[in-house]
């Protein structure tokens, strides 16, 4: 029995951690911004299946995870001054209807140049089973809980203590003051999109071995990972993180004790919930509108 | 005068013969349109490929001898991509629009499905690929089908349980109607072998991890043994996922995976796993006597040396439906389809990569169990354990 | 639009559907035409709430397919009469959609856009896994659409029976847009807080939309499961709902002929790309970026405004 919740418990971590990683990358493009980047499990799925075709191509691992998140990191570059910038004055539907669509463009070309088969990477330390306090856990689940902390904890020193960093909550207190106290807020949206697209790809690569990647993975990781942002409390670095990890443990005890078919569901029905009678979430700022 | 109005009617009659004859000629030349709809793309990949495969490299041989009745064959072929709503799409593009003669294809048994409505109206012969059973019972006059059924699978797979001393099994079935229908069967024969099914649990066609139904069995008190019944990229998940869960159980497998792909994707765990198949997997190894021999060793060279590639049954599927259709049509002596279709209903003694097959009005499939061997995986490769 | 602008619209599509059969080849031809017909009614419905009222909605195929399910469902394993399974199906859905009404539309911007996609998302998830009834991911057959015994069989008559209601619907909602409530809606669009306070009681009309719209959308999702003769579960998922809402944007939100350009343009993409499966997709999302950043207003506008200029 005790067994039983330990499994579920660690498979609900190892996921959470990767959707706390995509709701960072949601909440900081937010926060620089107010634009939800519907196009950012796209990113998660694009860090995996670089790194595959890396890999395939005889790229050794760690230098295939390097070139991947590089790659992935321009493509979220690219994305800001193409489709973003452009459209910098429409209004909300419109920015959601043009991060959808550009979501659409990538999961489309991953499609068409490397087909519709699931892939999978190689384990980073192999495949034998570790054996803790009655349950299984994969090596790959111990890689995605450390990398995830260091990555929190990197974040939390950049946010803190660096001066572009701090520019960044600048310009997402408010933005008319960050510009007007000299901060370069373009820039500052530029790096937020780089930074959010290197997040995904990291977090995509990290469970690529376990749970495998191909063209319409990106799909259900971004949406979950915007519920787990909009839980948490849509901006809030620890909102995010709580989020991700409460969803993912949610997921995986519907998945153990309820039904595993409509483990998916969770994550909607949470959101649902959420937004009706908590759309603040956990940790979200009081928001007031300007008419 | 009159000569030249006997000229006018000579040439008037020679250019009238000259159009007849083009005309002719033309029809003569008209090719036979065999029509197909495969799952190349998708979770069921693995089996529309090779099915896609072999369609291409027998018609391209057929042609190279004279074609079928002093006509050439042509291939108009379409991706589902595992999807069964395109699937229906595109059997309609085929009969609507392509004009074909008849229909060899529908990989998965969800596609089948949804071809049949409209092959039905159209009143078109349509031989499938699929597995399950509801592809032909109850009979329906224009689908006949080249693979076993899941329910000889299940049948074939209790057999072998029962001879090892199993009788606690749990069931974990694909939501697809392959897997659907497998589980029913599997349900409703496993009383007669002695058998219990003790946990039943279902997974997606889609899923990339079942490691909670596999705990959840796992924790099922006396379980013996495991039987999955699936196709194609799902049941290689689920291995690995057994493997990685450290799971010792004995592993059954429906035939919805012979193919080495299934035994690459799903790595050393795949080891150990016992399931029914065709022959054609194990061409090589029949012994001399077994009447399949000549037909499956032919197929494996002939593939493998065109594509370089490993045989599956699949493919096997394939050449068995297109030489059917062939032979029905050399028996029709045309491509009326009324004709072809009473000519494949009456196909007698074909020796095939499946089996021997008898059809007739009540069976549109034609094969019997002895068809079926019961194969394990080692050391990566395919081994009779009959 | 002006009324006369409205009648000359109108006059234009009732003639070109006139004329469209003589045009179609063959009975996949009349298929595309079909499909298209469906789309438009779909579109011009999600347009109402979408160009008109303002509110995004990414969940719509859901209410297709709860349309299309119920009708299969009840025809095929009950022996419903199509009719009524039809009418149940669109209640249903207008009492789903009533009944998540308030707490969503209270929501805004991207809360707006995820809620509904969540509902979407559970409905297409619910499709898919009751596959005792709804045949799981492999779909089920459906029985050919009757009403008092006389059977709609066959593309020729579909055509005939879709292209009418196309133009009724078409002249309802021009209809609507210009009475008050249609005033209404456009002034929530405008600016809520506007309308509330000029006394445009915004809850209620938004709701009121809102059910219409889903209702709209899945009596057109039973009679795509009828015509079909099958349904896969796709018909009520996430990229069904994306491809509405390109038919809405890119014709033309808050543009009735708009959104008949716009299913017109997008049931026949995938048509024309039928062996490039993956463009499709790339296309669909150029097409959403691109005119979302060069023409926000859609198609249709777009051209009237340059037609009006030049």
């Amino acid at each position: 029995m005790l067994a039983e919740f330990i499994q579920f418990l660690f498979s609900g971590i190892t996921i959470g951690s990767i959707y706390a990683l995509a709701a960072l990358g949601f909440g900081i493009i937010y926060n620089a911004s107010g634009v939800i980047n519907f196009a950012q499990g796209e990113f998660i799925m694009l860090g995996g299946m670089s790194a595959v075709v890396l890999t395939a191509a005889g790229l050794p691992l760690p230098l295939a995870i390097l070139v991947a998140v590089a790659v992935v990191a321009v493509v979220g570059l690219l994305l800001e001054k193409l489709a973003i910038e452009p459209a910098r004055n429409a209004d909300i539907v419109a920015l959601i209807i043009i991060t959808i669509g550009v979501s659409l463009v990538l999961r489309g070309l991953v499609q068409v140049l490397f087909g519709k088969n699931t892939r999978a990477l190689p384990a980073f330390s192999g495949e034998q089973a570790l054996h803790l306090l009655g349950a299984t856990i994969l090596p790959q689940s111990l890689w995605v809980l450390g990398t995830t902390v260091v990555i929190v904890a990197a974040l939390a020193w950049f946010f803190g203590r660096t001066r572009f960093g701090k520019g960044m909550l600048a310009t997402s207190y408010n933005r008319l003051a960050a510009q007007l106290v000299g901060i370069n807020t373009r820039r500052i949206l530029l790096a937020a999109f780089g930074l959010s697209a290197v997040l995904g790809a990291v977090g995509g690569i990290l469970i690529t071995p376990i749970t495998y990647t191909s063209y319409d993975a990106g799909i259900m990781l971004g949406l979950k990972g915007f519920v787990a942002a909009t839980v948490g409390g849509l901006g809030s670095g620890v909102g995010a993180i709580v989020g991700g990890l409460l969803l993912g443990i949610t997921e995986a005890m519907t998945a153990g004790y309820v039904s595993s078919a409509y483990k998916d569901a969770v994550a909607f029905v949470l959101i649902l919930l959420v937004l009706f009678f908590m759309p603040r979430g956990l940790f979200g700022a009081k928001v007031s509108e300007r008419v | 005068m009159r000569s030249k109005a006997l000229g006018r009617l000579i040439g008037a009659s020679l250019i009238g013969f000259a159009t007849a004859l083009t005309a002719l000629t033309a029809w003569a030349a008209e090719p036979i349109r065999i029509g197909s709809v495969l799952s190349v793309t998708g979770p069921a990949a693995f089996l529309g490929e090779p099915e896609l495969k072999t369609l291409q490299l027998y018609i391209e041989r057929i042609n190279a001898q004279g074609g079928v009745i002093g006509r050439k064959l042509e291939l108009v072929h379409y991706d589902d991509g595992s999807v069964a709503g395109k699937a229906n799409a595109f059997t309609k593009r085929l009969i609507e629009s392509d004009k074909v003669d008849l229909i060899v294809g529908g990989t998965t048994t969800g596609s089948t499905m949804a071809m049949v409505p409209l092959v039905e109206a159209a009143r078109i012969p349509f031989i499938s690929l699929a597995g399950a059973v509801v592809v032909v019972e109850p009979v329906k006059k224009w689908v006949f089908k080249t693979p076993h059924t899941d329910r000889m699978a299940a049948e074939k797979v209790f057999e072998d349980m029962k001879k090892r001393g199993i009788t606690k099994v749990a069931l974990l079935s694909e939501t697809s109607g392959f897997g659907q229908s497998g589980r029913k069967e599997t349900l409703a024969s496993a009383p007669k072998y002695g058998i219990e099914i003790v946990a039943d649990e279902t997974y997606g066609p889609k899923d990339t991890d079942v490691t909670a139904q596999l705990t959840n069995i796992r924790n099922t008190p006396g379980v013996q043994a495991l039987f999955v019944f699936g196709f194609g990229q799902g049941p290689a998940i689920v291995t690995k996922n057994y493997g990685q869960l450290g799971m010792k159980l004995p592993m059954y497998q429906s035939h919805g995976v012979a193919s080495e792909e299934y035994i690459k994707l799903s790595g050393p765990a795949a080891n150990g796993v016992r399931l029914p198949a065709a022959a054609v997997v194990v061409a090589d190894k029949l012994p001399q006597e077994d009447p399949q021999r000549e037909v499956v060793v032919a197929y494996k060279k002939a593939y493998e040396e065109r594509y370089k590639e490993p045989i599956s049954t699949f493919g096997g599927h394939a050449y068995d439906g297109l030489m059917i259709a062939v032979d029905a049509i050399k028996r029709a002596g045309s491509t009326d389809k009324e004709k072809v279709r009473a000519a494949i209903e009456s196909t007698r003694n074909y020796m095939g990569t499946g089996g021997l097959v008898n059809m007739s009005p009540k069976d549109h499939m034609g094969l019997d169990l002895t068809a079926f061997r019961m194969l394990e995986i080692r050391n990566g490769d395919w081994v009779l354990v009959d | 639009m002006s009324g006369a602008e409205r009648y000359y619209g109108l006059a234009v599509l009732v003639l070109v559907l006139a004329a469209l059969p003589l045009a179609l080849p063959n009975a996949y031809y009349y298929d595309i035409a079909i499909r298209v017909l469906i789309n438009a009614v779909v579109a011009i419905g999600l347009n109402l709430l979408i160009g008109y009222a303002g509110q995004i909605s990414l969940g719509h195929a859901g209410f297709f397919g709860i349309g299309a399910y119920s009708s299969a469902i009840l025809t095929s394993h009950f022996g419903w009469r199509p009719g009524l399974a039809l009418v149940a199906g669109a209640a249903a859905t207008a009492l789903i959609a009533f009944a998540v009404a308030r707490p969503i539309l209270r929501l805004r911007g991207h809360y707006l856009a995820m809620a509904t996609l969540g509902l979407g998302i559970i409905i297409s998830i619910v499709i898919l896994n009751e596959a005792r009834y709804t045949g799981g991911p492999d779909g089920m057959a459906v029985p050919p659409f009757a009403l008092l015994g006389w059977q709609l069989v066959g593309e020729r008559l579909w055509y005939w029976t879709m292209a009418p209601l196309l133009v009724l619907v078409t002249w309802g909602a021009l209809n609507l847009i210009d009475a008050p409530a249609g005033r209404a809606l456009q002034a929530i669009h405008g600016s809520e807080i506007a309308a509330r306070v000029a006394g445009v009681h915004t809850s209620r009309l938004k709701t009121r939309i809102f059910v219409l719209s889903a209702a709209i959308t899945s009596m057109m999702g039973s009679l795509m499961a009828h015509y079909l003769g099958f349904i896969t579960p796709d018909v009520a998922g996430f990229f069904h709902s994306i491809e509405l809402v390109t038919m809405v944007v890119l014709g033309g939100m808050a543009s009735v002929f708009g959104s008949i350009v716009g299913a017109a343009i997008l049931t026949l993409l995938p048509q024309l790309l039928a062996t490039f499966e993956g463009w499709e997709t790339v296309a669909f999302g150029l097409i959403l970026v691109l005119t979302m950043i060069f023409m926000p207003r859609g198609l249709v506008p777009s051209l009237r405004l340059w037609l009006l200029r030049t």
